[in-house]
């Protein structure tokens, strides 16, 4: 992992720092405790042992924004609701992720009314999006598998 | 313990609030008492608290907007769906609510859980109820414009993204910034 040459028997390695401080982040990637609606179901049986959501180092829920470096939005974004998500985001410390989890918060949904908000990325930006209504926990492991790709790709150029 | 007979709550209140009443029907086994507005505290009063009447459950009260509609004598309508725990019977009280003027009076100290239904009617439907004690929103949020559940009220519609629209909705969408 990240692991560009190992050098004598010493079991020293070599790698760049880029691909040391990513692997880092992606090992241990906590999610903010936060569910909205019914996709927050399929979220816990991800976590749950069937699934087992820590094989990705994400066992750990943090019940405050401010150690969560991942906010999974699990439901329908109510106009009464959207203020109190965004406050969420705006708590959590950077570097921060977001994955949009169902059809509701990626786009509204079936709830295509004055009262849901058409997609949560009119309030935070999203990273990736996961279709389904709601998605197995198969497709949430994808999504958060996809993020990981993507973090992969940062580099400290970029955030630098 | 005697238990009085049970009343016919029209003709009752007929003799007792004489200019209450505006209408009687009977569809399907069902009563409803369409009663001046101005009345329905004295009403609601009247039937939990005479012998042979005593509706002491407020179960539910409901708001119909009869916008397009002119059949209806004016154009909101406030119901009260009551129930009497000893005679194991209901009854629908009625109010018409013109549109120039959403008031009614309320019902909260009668029955104390007419608070949140008249909240709720109030939020959704801008009906305003006269005496209640804390007439705020209840769904909404507190800041909100306009009453959702009346008929012209729009629904917020958006289009629905396909990947051969989903361009031009992009286009006018209001991402969030970072």
């Amino acid at each position: 992992m990240g692991v560009t040459q190992k050098l004598g028997n010493l079991g020293v390695v070599t790698t760049t720092l880029d691909t040391a401080i990513n692997w880092a982040r992606n090992g241990a990637m906590w999610p903010l405790l936060f569910g909205l609606a019914c996709c927050a179901i399929e979220y816990m049986s991800t976590q749950a042992s069937s699934y087992d959501l820590s094989r990705f180092g994400m066992e750990l829920n943090r019940a405050t924004p401010r150690q969560a470096d991942l906010i999974i939005v699990s439901g329908r974004v109510t106009r009464k609701m959207a203020p109190v998500v965004r406050q969420l985001y705006d708590q959590m410390a950077s570097p921060k992720w977001v994955i949009s989890m169902g059809d509701c918060a990626s786009c509204g949904g079936v709830y295509n009314n004055y009262a849901v908000v058409q997609g949560v990325d009119e309030i935070i930006p999203v990273d990736v999006y996961v279709a389904g209504c709601p998605p197995r926990p198969e497709q949430l492991l994808h999504g958060i598998l996809t993020l990981q790709e993507k973090i992969y790709g940062d580099t400290i150029k970029d955030w630098a | 313990m005697h238990i009085p007979k049970p009343l016919d709550p029209a003709a009752a209140l007929k003799s007792a609030l004489p200019d209450a009443l505006a209408d009687v029907k009977e569809f399907r086994g069902e009563t409803t008492l369409i009663v001046n507005r101005e009345q329905i505290t004295a009403v609601a009063q009247y039937v939990r608290d005479t012998p042979g009447l005593v509706y002491n459950f407020l179960s539910d009260i409901s708001a119909v907007d009869y916008y397009p509609e002119s059949s209806r004598p004016e154009r909101f309508g406030v119901s009260y769906h009551i129930y009497s725990m000893l005679y194991n019977r209901r009854l629908r009280l009625k109010v018409f609510v013109p549109e120039d003027d959403t008031t009614v009076s309320t019902v909260t100290a009668v029955w104390p859980a007419a608070n949140w239904l008249e909240r709720e009617i109030f939020d959704m439907m801008g009906i305003t109820f006269t005496g209640h004690p804390d007439m705020r929103r209840l769904l909404m949020p507190a800041d909100w414009d306009g009453h959702p559940h009346r008929r012209d009220y729009p629904l917020g519609y958006e289009t629905i993204q396909f990947s051969f629209n989903i361009e031009e909705i992009l286009k006018h969408k209001p991402l969030a910034k970072e």
